[in-house]
């Protein structure tokens, strides 16, 4: 039995609520607990097995040895997808995802992190270039 | 102009089309007396890739190829590995695989109900449908930690577990989305012009449908029941029997029917693999190095059936990675169906197959052509390079240097 | 009514005319746009966005292919808008009489409003396009669809009033408001008419954006574009308001001011009911909008002029032979 206008009543309906539609950037979007976005580096934990370099699929990461036992990663983030296999092959977990996901620069140069290893257990890449 | 018929070319680029694709149609009118294919447009070189990646890179490739079959290639790979490893995957892990199959399942319909109706102009039904896919995209990002490509597949089982707060949450969700599907299946079976539109188009008979080897819901809806999760059982389908579901309207109507009717056994199948998901682990410990050996694995992908042969040679790259997209089955029967049709419903008869060109395309060498030996990628870049030169494009203003031969 | 030179150069480019139907022609756009957001569960556009898309357009350069007709093409969507500007002279608004009126205005009218069709079929056909010709000879073929129902549907009010002039039509129902409830028919017939006048959905098969890019304004660009959508908008309102004056001509003659706001209640109510239809209906392919015109559209015009013709006959009868 086909009427015509089927929809009307639910369309009608939506006039009084509020628009599906999120204002974002002006309401902040959360994304769930183990959501995969930037990269972290905690470079106390490394021991330069490259593994995670290993795995790589898009080549994103670099260990470079600075000194006796340690290292700083370069990190690409316009090549990462944050798939985190680097995160499961790590045997020292020093590498996780944090949620961020708002990533955009302006500059390429400013896509590519590096994370030096600094006194005290630091995960987040404050020290670098943003 | 002298001769009576128009050729008009819909594609490479046209609003219709998602994906790149080439019609060259013969118009009378506006019946279409003949359509010619094209593809290739989206070729990326991904079996080659495959080649020089281990079977670790290659899984995230492979899941790549497509954003939304992207579990359906991931998965296949990853089986096929498995095989060719001689791996058992863990019954948690095979049905956690399913699980997020079946969401993606859930996803790609969705998605595919929405499209259809901006291809017949009713956009209301597109913003109404993927306001309510947001649902299912959120249940994913709480699995698997993405929107799209899943990344849950490793090779030997999955990398995230199941917690029973996320299996409440996937409860939940699919409690609404039901609620919101079964809404929709009467929308698309009882709104007037819609049924106008869809149905009498695109009719694809049962035999024609066999003959030209269409698979998914195209053959589905043509009463024609192959279904590889039925017919070849994967992961935890063996234990979590799906339904069939065919239809015998033969046109775009057909087609229709059948994806909700998918959709509704989606909401049966996650409920049972969530009530009934095995304890155990995850994965099994798997081999950098693979044995020689091939494996041929066939994966009931949203848009039919997807075929993955992956050839390893005992090292950790794959010697040869194939990979046959549902689309490219049924694109030789969407010719058939647009001949003696209206050009206005071209866009939908494309739709109705859910085509996927990025699935597709893939290198075809055709018996009997010359080739000039192989060229490496230096040499081909320069070669196009010259050849475009000959044409009088002048590189100058561009901002980089380009000098034959150079090799990046 | 002011009838001399500086008046009638007013009139006709100020109030009513060309700026004051821009005005109105732009804030019904975006009701439109935002209307069908909101029935779409969307946020919609900000009220300054089709003035902004008008100026964004007027500022673009004119890309004209090689191969175009270069004269019929640039006339196109000048024609198309003068033709709907001069209609509105003709429509009563504020009062009973329109600015201008004679004997015969209604057909006038509707030709005037038949002009931007022909003006898309030629502007589409002189594009050489592949696209734009499909559309041309749609939007063409669309026109054997709608317009005779719609003639018809103008046609019975006017024999019930027994007269040709909108003006006169007005007085007369001004005079017997009772006498536009036998037109209700016509209303809905008039109404749907105007979506296959205006190329809305579910009419809208010859700017079908997945089937044929954009149809008769796929070559368009910049400022003959600007002056094609600016038609289509004022052409909205024109429409709308032709309707508003023959079925439903009521307040007319409580003074101007009173008059001009409802003549606006009435136009945006039927814009509002125009946007409705855009949001519940899928888009009709034109062999099956030409059948479903023919098949039931015409025959319940005919049907509404049968009403009137009757009721006309039942009011003379008594008087004499």
């Amino acid at each position: 039995m086909t009427k015509a206008g089927k929809m009307l009543q639910e369309v009608l309906r939506s006039v009084g609520r509020r628009p599906a539609t999120v204002r974002y950037p002006h309401v902040k979007v959360t994304m769930p607990a183990d959501f995969r976005g930037k990269l972290a580096f905690d470079p106390a934990k490394c021991i330069g097995c490259k593994l995670c370099m290993r795995d790589c699929p898009a080549a994103a990461i670099e260990i470079v040895k600075v000194g006796d036992k340690k290292f700083e990663a370069h990190i690409d983030i316009a090549k990462c997808i944050a798939c985190g296999q680097c995160v499961d092959s790590c045997p020292k977990e020093a590498l996780r995802l944090t949620g961020d996901f708002e990533l955009a620069q302006l500059s390429r140069g400013k896509l590519r992190i590096v994370v030096r290893p600094e006194p005290g257990p630091d995960p987040e890449p404050e020290k670098t270039e943003k | 102009m002298p001769d009576a018929n128009l050729q008009v070319p819909i594609g490479p680029q046209h609003p219709a089309l998602k994906e790149p694709t080439s019609f060259m149609l013969t118009l009378s009118g506006e019946k279409i007396l003949k359509a010619g294919i094209r593809l290739g447009y989206n070729h990326r070189g991904i079996e080659k890739a495959c080649e020089a990646r281990t079977y670790i890179q290659d899984l995230y490739l492979v899941e790549r190829i497509c954003g939304i079959c992207s579990h359906s290639h991931a998965t296949a790979f990853a089986m096929a590995v498995e095989e060719c490893a001689q791996l058992e995957v863990p019954k948690r892990a095979n049905y956690i695989r399913s699980l997020v199959g079946e969401l993606e399942r859930v996803h790609s319909h969705l998605l595919w109900l929405g499209v259809a109706g901006h291809e017949v102009g009713f956009d209301t039904l597109l913003m109404y449908t993927w306001r309510d896919r947001e649902v299912v995209m959120d249940l994913l990002a709480l699995l698997t930690g993405n929107r799209v490509n899943y990344g849950i597949n490793t090779i030997g089982g999955v990398r995230r577990d199941v917690s029973s707060e996320q299996k409440l949450k996937i409860l939940e969700g699919v409690k609404v989305l039901e609620e919101r599907t079964k809404y929709y299946i009467t929308v698309a079976t009882e709104e007037v012009t819609l049924a106008k539109r869809l149905s009498g188009v695109g009719t694809l008979s049962h035999d024609d449908a066999v003959r030209l080897g269409a698979v998914g819901p195209t053959a589905r809806a043509s009463d024609v029941p192959r279904d590889c999760r039925k017919d070849d059982p994967y992961a935890a389908y063996a234990e979590v029997p799906v339904n069939v579901i065919t239809d015998n309207h033969n046109d775009v109507y057909g087609r229709t029917l059948v994806r909700c009717g998918e959709l509704m056994e989606c909401y049966r199948l996650i409920r049972q693999l969530v009530e009934n998901l095995p304890e155990g682990p995850i994965a099994v410990k798997a081999p950098r190095k693979v044995p020689a050996a091939e494996a041929f694995v066939r994966y009931e992908a949203p848009r039919g059936e997807d075929v993955h042969y992956v050839k390893s040679n005992g090292t950790e790259k794959p010697e040869r990675v194939k990979v046959r997209a549902p689309t490219l089955a049924n694109v030789q029967a969407v010719a058939h169906m647009l001949k003696d049709g209206y050009l206005a419903d071209l866009p939908i008869v494309v739709a109705a197959i859910d085509p996927c060109f990025s699935c597709t395309d893939r290198l075809i060498e055709v018996a009997g052509s010359a080739r000039d030996g192989v060229m490496t990628w230096g040499q081909l870049r320069a070669y196009g390079i010259e050849w475009h030169r000959k044409r009088g494009v002048d590189f100058s203003s561009l901002n980089r240097n380009f000098r034959a031969g150079e090799n990046r | 009514m002011d009838h001399s030179l500086a008046g009638v150069l007013f009139h006709i480019l100020i109030f009513p005319g060309f700026l004051f139907l821009a005005t109105i022609a732009l804030f019904a756009e975006y009701v439109d746009r935002k209307l069908c957001a909101r029935l779409q569960n969307r946020v919609g556009p900000p009220w300054f966005q089709p003035w902004a898309d008008f100026i964004k357009l007027l500022a673009k350069e004119d890309l004209v292919p090689e191969l175009v007709d270069r004269p019929m093409f640039a006339i196109a969507p000048l024609v198309a808008l003068t033709s709907v500007v001069t209609a509105l002279m003709y429509i009563p608004i504020w009062s009973p009489s329109a600015l201008f009126a004679f004997k015969g205005d209604a057909i006038v009218v509707l030709y005037l409003l038949s002009i931007p069709t022909v003006a898309f079929f030629l502007g589409g056909w002189y594009s050489r396009s592949l696209f734009s010709m499909i559309g041309a000879a749609r939007a063409i073929t669309q026109l054997f669809a709608y317009e005779v129902p719609l003639v018809l549907s103008i046609l019975a009010p006017a024999l019930l009033a027994d007269t040709w002039s909108l003006s006169e039509l007005t007085k007369y129902y001004s005079a017997n408001p009772a006498h536009m409830l036998f037109n209700v028919i016509g209303l809905a017939v008039g109404l749907l008419a105007l979506l296959g006048k205006l190329e809305r959905v579910p009419f809208d098969a010859p700017e079908a954006e997945t089937e044929i890019v954009a149809g008769t304004l796929t070559e368009y660009s910049g400022k003959l574009l600007a002056i094609f959508r600016m038609a289509i908008s004022v052409e909205m309102i024109v429409g709308a308001s032709l309707l508003a004056a023959v079925f439903l001509p009521f307040g007319l003659n409580l003074g101007p001011a009173v008059g001009f706001g409802l003549y606006l209640v009435k136009v945006f109510a039927i814009v509002c009911l125009i946007s409705l239809l855009r949001s519940v209906f899928a888009r009709l392919r034109i062999d099956q909008m030409v059948s479903f015109c023919w098949q039931y559209v015409a025959p319940v015009a005919f049907i509404q002029l049968l009403i009137d013709l009757a009721v006309k006959g039942l009011m003379k009868g008594p008087v004499g032979p």
